[in-house]
């Protein structure tokens, strides 16, 4: 059982069967970040988060926990997502 | 998932160090309602900064589709005076118009998601912080300073997530803003030079001369106008016929 976040979305529960379905949906983001294909990115990107929100338990508000992992939300671009992966990542989080 | 590990050592990193500032437990619980609460504040003022910016937008809409139509019916007074140098003019300094208007309008619709988005963020921090409040209280009575550590490193590190992801949507906001607001001023400027004025007031002869003739045929184009009007505009199927097969 995991926690994830999608930025603007708050935090989801996966199970172990829900996460299989997550994977496959973030390797293909992981793939058109890899070929720089600016438009396969944003529809794997919306695909990854509509796919969390829809297996997902959302996390109630009353709850405090960490995530185990962090999506962007979808309005982020590719150049932005190359600059988190080079891990020049800071400039994105406010002080 | 490499990419998105990367992002949750960020936030993760940022939580850490907050916590690493904090000596005693209890007070760096207070500390962090604190940040909330102010958060939460800068938050409802982005909000009220986007729609601002929306609303100057829109006024500039309004006065860009206003020089439109003027450019237009100038351009048509022009055609019917034989002057199609003069027209040529108004449909180019439409064309310019219309195109600005385009961008305007593209940005609108950002600027309404970017609202739509922190009045979201805004709804939900509320929510988590009235939570947190409760939870605060209850780990300050409940647990010896030692039990209530990890509780609250739980609850800290949870929190934290939250506005930074809130903090995010604010820099977002923020800098859409700015963008607008320097094209806004390009406009505004724009407008006041009048560069997108009424041909007719800029003073040339050939505008002087257009002034005269158009003053005269806006009579005409009215009388036109009322005839159309009281011939089909008020026929509730609204396709008389107009001429074309």
């Amino acid at each position: 059982m995991i926690v994830v976040r999608v930025l603007g979305h708050g935090q989801f529960r996966l199970g172990d069967a829900d996460l299989a379905v997550v994977e496959a949906a973030d390797d293909a983001v992981e793939a058109a970040i890899a070929a720089a294909d600016e438009r396969a990115f944003r529809a794997a990107l919306g695909g990854l988060i509509e796919t969390i929100q829809r297996v997902g338990d959302p996390v109630p508000d009353d709850e405090f926990v960490a995530s185990d992992l962090i999506v962007p939300d979808r309005d982020i671009t590719l150049a932005e997502a190359r600059t988190l992966e080079n891990g020049e990542g800071e400039g994105l989080i406010p002080g | 998932m490499s990419f998105f590990s990367r992002l949750k050592l960020i936030f993760q990193a940022k939580a850490n160090k907050a916590l690493d500032a904090a000596e005693d437990p209890n007070e760096m619980l207070d500390l962090s309602f604190e940040k909330q609460t102010e958060l939460l504040t800068k938050v409802r003022r982005g909000v009220a900064d986007v729609a601002t910016s929306k609303k100057r937008l829109e006024l500039q809409a309004a006065k860009l589709e206003q020089s439109i139509e003027k450019l237009d019916g100038q351009a048509r007074a022009a055609l019917q005076a034989g002057r199609e140098d003069l027209a040529r003019t108004a449909l180019e300094r439409k064309a310019g118009v219309q195109a600005q208007l385009e961008s305007i309008t593209t940005q609108k619709d950002q600027l309404q998601v970017e609202q739509d988005k922190l009045v979201a963020a805004e709804q939900k921090l509320t929510a988590k912080i009235e939570a947190f409040r409760v939870r605060k209280e209850t780990i300050k009575a409940q647990y010896t300073a030692a039990e209530a550590q990890t509780k609250i490193g739980e609850a800290f590190s949870g929190i934290s997530e939250d506005m930074a992801d809130v903090g995010m949507a604010m820099d977002r906001a923020e800098s859409k803003v700015q963008t607008m607001q320097a094209r806004a001023g390009a406009i505004d400027e724009l407008l006041e030079s009048g560069a997108l004025d009424d041909l007719t007031v800029s003073g040339d002869v050939v505008d002087r001369e257009l002034a005269a003739i158009s003053s005269k045929s806006a009579v005409d184009a009215d009388l036109e106008r009322l005839k159309a009007q009281l011939g089909s505009g008020s026929a509730p199927a609204g396709e008389i016929s107009d001429g074309t097969p």
